[in-house]
């Protein structure tokens, strides 16, 4: 993926010298191994400071809220699927942006190189599938396919869904994804043995709202965490809090998660939060054959009525 | 200066000699990554790690602390009063500390000890802590601690500094908390001469590990309400998701909000970290937000710990270069560069927009 950015750098250029849009958002160079900074560009002049690669996992959707300039987005393919959940919720605007669309071949999984080695990982480079991983005294060569972000493995949109400009041709899909393994090894489990893997599964969380905050669906100007009057959940580090907060996450976002996997990447301590949208997306995909994202011509499910819905929980 | 002598055959029963007279803290590896935790009896703690994902703040300053209990049930006598929770003080360890984190209590005590206030848990919690610490012979690249007024080496702050000399342990007691805890433990036998210079020369090596830098002599010559205005605070802050990451993992923010939760006919009054990245941290009653932009905020955040705090104290920046909330930052916002934005300003150069 690194022979994109000529392109994506030529569109950028041209889209900023023609003034068509007032600035690009997109990713430069980060100060870490494995670490891209979503920036923006507003002149020609920067355009080079722009990069794409695969640790460009941050989801650039979430930085097009409620912004009022005309604006070029840099977008893979899950990045153009929240585009689209933006659009269809009125968070941006259609004639606002120009989507330059990047074919994805998915991000590295940093946390996990990162726990592949007892030394730190000091520089990280990339050719084509392979990884280079350098720290003092070691380097290793690594398959790109077999270090990706999990949800990166999983994705079966690879390609932009809406796009008006093509940094690079479309990649080939992956096919015969098992994308619910985790979801039905779940739902196999008795009660207590859920309620422990939850138990557990949370039990690391500081409550700092990383995952939400990176998390493009999550733009209530008011999150009912932070509400104060009156205040719905407490602010202490009582489990029922932080369930109640990840639950109730998870809720808002059935129907509307486009397992881009920004939550996980961002939470400090490592936690798993894909586990809870990931059963509501297999949820919508069997109840509604919906996935998030896809079409600007369909409502999203759970804000429009069918005929047809399963109403099998009405007893 | 007492220099000791702790062969690693020793290591274990003096642990477990501390642990008669000491609450023991320690960095255990989790799952994925090391963490102080307190040690259950005979638990060791594991040296072998770089730095602990969050920092040991939370062992003088709890994320969440209840401070006093009351009952709003008007059968009892003492219905609405406010009493103060059972603690306790007991005299506690912490066994592997960083020297950065150690220094940062000392940074954190100014705000939390002062002639006007003092913050009577954080201050007693302090008091019943020796501090005991394990020198980085292998620095990280993101520890800039050597430039923001720390070092792998550095005592301040210690009762006791550790340097793995191989085969031994030299424990040199900084402080007599810090020999209190070597006789506890049993760890007595004086170091042959020449010691101070092996751990001299072990600390020169790390020092020249350090790889990474700041500078801050300028900070404090800059104007505030110039750096305030700045034109950088918009490319800055752009990326930040306001998540408060970083304040949550650094040894030196110690922000707090406090909370009165009742369950029932009781409840609590509690203090729980807060963060300058939470919009909520400074809304107002009416609903104003005077910092209501995320601009507003990651500008708060750096000019407190790297222009504020500076003036105010007039001993150094808010910041002991961990590096820790360079390595947790979702989106990469580095405090390094931000550091050299701030020292380097100079408002006539910067007066046209770049084209
Ligand atoms: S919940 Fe997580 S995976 Fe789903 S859209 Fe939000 S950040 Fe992406
Ligand atoms: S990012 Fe991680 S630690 Fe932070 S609130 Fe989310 S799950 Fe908890
Ligand atoms: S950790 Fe990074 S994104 Fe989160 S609040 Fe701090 S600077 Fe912003
Ligand atoms: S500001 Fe960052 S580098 Fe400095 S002490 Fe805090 S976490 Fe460490």
């Amino acid at each position: 993926m690194l022979g994109y950015i000529d392109k994506i750098r030529e569109i950028s250029k041209r889209l900023l010298d023609e003034g068509r849009v007032d600035m690009v958002i997109g990713f430069r160079k980060g100060t870490m191994p494995m670490m891209n900074e979503p920036a923006f560009v507003k002149t020609p002049g920067e355009v080079s400071t722009l990069v794409w690669d695969s640790n460009c996992g941050i989801n650039l959707a979430n930085y097009l809220t409620d912004r009022k300039e005309k604006i070029g987005v840099i977008a893979k393919g899950c990045d153009s699927r929240n585009i689209v959940t933006h659009l269809l919720e009125n968070k941006t605007k259609r004639d606002k942006l120009v989507i330059i669309g990047v074919p994805c071949k998915g991000m590295i999984d940093r946390r996990r190189i990162t726990a592949m080695f007892d030394d730190e990982v000091r520089e990280v480079t990339e050719e084509g599938d392979v990884i280079t991983v350098k720290g003092t005294g070691f380097e290793k060569k690594l398959k790109k396919a077999e270090i990706l972000q999990d949800n990166c493995s999983k994705c079966i949109h690879r390609n932009p869904v809406l796009y008006d400009e093509l940094a690079a041709p479309l990649v080939e899909e992956q096919k015969d994804i098992d994308r619910y393994a985790d979801v039905r090894l779940i739902e196999a489990m008795s009660p207590q043995e859920k309620w422990q893997y939850f138990e557990d599964l949370l039990s690391p969380c500081i409550r700092c709202y990383a995952c939400r905050n990176a998390c493009p669906l999550c733009y209530c100007p008011t999150c009912f965490v932070d509400e104060a009057r009156p205040q719905w959940v407490g602010k202490s580090q009582d489990p029922i809090d932080i369930r109640t907060f990840h639950f109730l996450r998870a809720y808002h976002c059935a129907g509307r998660c486009t397992d881009c996997g920004a939550c996980e990447r961002a939470c400090p301590v490592g936690i798993k939060i894909r586990q809870f949208t990931s059963k509501l997306n297999r949820d919508c995909l069997d109840m509604f054959g919906w996935e998030a994202g896809l079409s600007l011509d369909q409502r999203p499910p759970l804000d429009t009525f069918k005929p047809g819905d399963p109403g099998d929980f009405i007893k | 200066m007492k220099v000791i002598k702790i062969d690693k055959k020793d290591w274990t029963g003096g642990i477990k000699k501390i642990q008669d007279s000491y609450r023991l803290f320690g960095p255990v590896k989790g799952e994925k990554f090391h963490d102080f935790k307190e040690l259950g009896k005979g638990e060791l703690p594991d040296l072998n790690f770089s730095n602990t994902r969050l920092s040991p703040k939370s062992i003088v300053y709890p994320q969440s602390e209840i401070m006093f209990e009351y009952s709003l049930d008007e059968k009892d006598s003492d219905h609405h009063i406010m009493k103060d929770a059972a603690k306790n003080y007991s005299p506690r360890a912490v066994l592997g500390i960083r020297p950065c984190d150690a220094s940062a209590f000392l940074l954190v005590k100014r705000n939390f000890d002062t002639p006007e206030y003092r913050d009577p848990y954080w201050i007693r919690a302090y008091e019943a802590t020796t501090f005991i610490g394990a020198a980085c012979n292998n620095p990280c690249s993101t520890c800039f601690c050597t430039t923001a007024g720390s070092g792998p080496f550095n005592e301040e702050g210690l009762d006791i500094l550790l340097s793995d000399a191989g085969d031994c342990w030299y424990a040199k007691a900084i402080t007599e908390k810090g020999e209190k805890l070597l006789n506890a433990a049993g760890w007595s036998k004086a170091a042959a001469g020449g010691s101070l210079k092996k751990i001299e020369s072990l600390k020169k090596e790390a020092e020249a590990r350090i790889s990474s830098s700041i500078l801050t002599d300028q900070l404090k010559n800059k104007k505030t309400t110039e750096l305030y205005e700045a034109p950088f605070w918009e490319d800055v802050s752009f990326a930040c998701i306001n998540c408060g990451t970083c304040t949550y993992l650094c040894p030196t923010c110690w922000c707090f909000d406090i909370q009165d939760e009742n369950s029932g006919c009781s409840g609590v009054r509690m203090k729980n970290w807060d963060s300058c990245m939470f919009p909520l941290f400074t809304n107002h009653g009416t609903g104003h937000n005077p910092r209501g932009t995320k601009l507003h905020r990651v500008r708060q955040r750096f000019m407190h710990k790297l222009k504020y705090y500076v003036d105010k104290y007039d001993n150094g920046i808010q910041c002991v270069g961990c590096g820790r909330c360079i390595r947790s930052c979702p989106v990469n916002i580095d405090i390094r560069r931000v550091c050299d934005m701030m020292n380097s300003y100079d408002p006539k150069a910067c007066a046209c927009p770049v084209k």
